[in-house]
């Protein structure tokens, strides 16, 4: 390494300067009050794990994103957490054993192989809310209110909300007998919606001999996506489909209609072939997506069977986001970014001067004290000066 | 900096724009300029909220996934090779078509315990067709004139578009083995899709309403 790229950072590692430093904590404390005042108990996860615990159920993404070394004391393998989702699943399902409900938050930075396609970060700074011992609309709304609150804490007042619920393809899948490499090869057309590919490959398997009508479907499910009445559209297409389909869709329906008398106004879009975190998720999935974000700002949903792996399966829906999103670029600027105002005080050995400023400090007061034989910097702002025998702040 | 809330469509020079516009056309949005002509990157069109930009092929699917235009139009080729995460491609416009292949020598008999060279600029697509054959290769990347690559002993075989075969037969080559056929999808940004799912879905519908009758 030359002298010359020595302040060199890794790529997608990102450290904060004071002004974005005093808006990423400022907006860290105001996100975690919020969720205090929800009733969530704040949780520290470790930096590190064994990779058994750290990745189980997580599927092979999370595995590929996630940084492993050796443990010098054991010699097993570690990860750096990629996600602390799964962890806080972890510590709900294994070290609490709380029986029924169990509200858990966090904030935390994790580390990823691979910078996301987007920001192109590899270290976001995680901040989130997962729900753990119920099963049913209102976890859900809960959750999905909750992340509306957060973002509007972050300046983000007019998201649009998109919904979805992976029990619907993986019933369809189901349905026609697909094999676990059909069902991942489908799934990553679905996720590109291509349609020509996914005709392609609907035809191939008529032609192998696969149901007809449940081929139909699968087709179908690509095209369900819109504002609510999508949900009606799907009744019909998704017709003599199994009858957790229509669950899954009455769940929805339930959700949009409490949605939309809770939070008038939300821009509701619903996407059936919609299936971000697949590999984990089992029930409703929802996004917030703002203008000039290419890419969701916050997510979450069901995930209801993590928590097997640890010994006990448990309930659980939840939301995260990365809170650095929200100090970058358009969304910063929304927020509040007045600058701290500071009091000068004179480098001068008085006992009065020292309580002044103790006193001031107290009361959040932030005060700085010149040193001896330092130049005297712009004379704006206030500064502490003695007048009439007193200490007081005078302005300039 | 454009209007945050145009429509913003991005087309890459040549064929695919060429093949694009009457398309678009019956969909109802007609450039207000003629792209050859021009030298402005932004083109305006008869609809206040579309605007079209003119951008290399290979950068298309980087400016729709950052949302940076809602919409383009790129090979199938391109979004094999570039990957297509966040992306949505909905549609076929069976428009500047051609095949991707494997070509080489006519009666060329490589040494099997050799590991064969393979000259192309499809490095993505090349590694993911011969590791799924279970064949070892050695990829070896060019920008241009894959063609020349056989003759002077650089590769055994190349990877490239092939639309008449007349360059590779004009080099004395021939395809070999077809890896894939290529046509130019429409792309859509996800989070647009989402925002302004009406909007968009209007225009996809027009389009596939004017591709329609060519593939019938």
């Amino acid at each position: 390494m030359t002298d010359i790229n020595r302040w060199l950072l890794p790529d997608g590692l990102e450290e904060a300067l004071p002004d974005a430093a005093r808006r990423l904590e400022s907006l860290r404390r105001r996100v975690l009050d919020q969720f205090d005042t929800w009733g969530y108990d704040l949780v520290m996860p470790p930096l590190a794990e064994y990779l058994e615990s750290l990745l189980t159920g997580a599927g092979h993404a999370l595995d590929l994103q996630t940084f492993k070394l050796t443990d010098q004391l054991t010699g097993r393998m570690m990860g750096v957490r990629a996600d602390l989702t799964p962890q806080v699943a972890r510590i709900d399902a294994h070290r609490l054993r709380v029986e029924g409900p169990n509200r858990l938050c966090y904030v935390g930075s994790a580390l990823r192989t691979r910078a996301d396609e987007w920001s192109g970060s590899r270290s976001p700074l995680q901040a989130g809310a997962e729900l753990f011992g119920h099963d049913g609309l209102d976890s859900d709304l809960e959750i999905i209110c909750l992340m509306l609150a957060t973002l509007s804490v972050c300046g983000v007042t007019q998201p649009s909300m998109d919904l979805g619920h992976v029990g619907i393809y993986r019933a369809l899948a189901r349905d026609a007998g697909l094999d676990a490499t059909q069902e991942q090869a489908f799934f990553d057309q679905l996720q590109r919606k291509s349609v020509p590919e996914i005709d392609e490959t609907l035809a191939a398997w008529q032609a192998a001999g696969m149901d007809t009508a449940a081929c139909a479907r699968l087709r179908r499910l690509v095209d369900l996506n819109g504002d609510a009445g999508v949900l009606d559209m799907a009744r019909t297409a998704l017709a003599g489909a199994p009858a957790e389909i229509e669950a899954a869709l009455d769940h929805l329906q339930a959700v949009v209609t409490r949605l939309q008398a809770s939070e008038p106004g939300l821009d509701l879009h619903l996407d059936l072939a919609e299936l971000r975190g697949y590999a984990y998720h089992t029930g409703l999935v929802f996004a917030a997506f703002v203008p000039g974000s290419g890419q969701a700002i916050a997510r979450g949903g069901r995930y209801n069977e993590i928590g097997r792996v640890f010994g006990r399966a448990r309930a659980a829906t939840g939301f995260s986001t990365d809170l650095r999103t929200f100090v970058r670029g358009e969304t910063a600027r929304a927020a509040d970014l007045s600058a701290r105002q500071s009091v000068r005080a004179p480098a001068a050995d008085d006992a009065a001067l020292e309580a002044v400023i103790a006193d001031l400090r107290a009361r959040g007061v932030r005060v700085v004290r010149e040193l001896d034989g330092q130049e005297l910097e712009s004379p704006l702002g206030a500064r502490l000066e003695r007048r009439d025998g007193e200490w007081t702040v005078v302005e300039y | 900096m454009m209007d945050p809330n145009a429509l913003t469509i991005a087309l890459s020079k040549g064929r695919i724009l060429k093949d694009t516009l009457p398309l678009l056309a019956s969909a109802g949005i007609e450039l207000l300029e003629d792209p050859d002509k021009t030298r402005k990157l932004i083109l305006d069109t008869n609809r206040e909220d579309v605007k079209i930009v003119v951008v290399r092929a290979t950068d298309v699917p980087t400016y729709v996934q950052h949302g940076a235009a809602s919409i383009g139009v790129a090979g199938k080729d391109v979004l094999m090779e570039h990957g297509a995460a966040g992306l949505y491609e909905p549609l076929d416009l069976h428009i500047a078509q051609c095949r991707l292949m494997l070509a080489g020598r006519p009666g060329q008999q490589p040494d099997p315990q050799q590991r064969l060279r393979i000259a192309t600029k499809f490095v993505n697509i090349t590694q993911n067709y011969f590791a799924q054959q279970g064949r070892q290769v050695e990829i070896i990347k060019l920008y241009g004139s894959m063609e020349l690559a056989p003759l002077v002993g650089l590769a055994d075989y190349i990877v490239d578009l092939v639309d008449t075969g007349n360059t590779l037969k004009a080099n004395g080559l021939e395809p070999l083995e077809l890896i894939t056929p290529i046509s130019s999808r429409l792309i859509v940004n996800q989070a647009a899709m989402k925002m302004r799912h009406r909007t968009i879905q209007n225009l996809i519908e027009g389009l596939r309403d004017a591709v329609t009758p060519a593939t019938t």
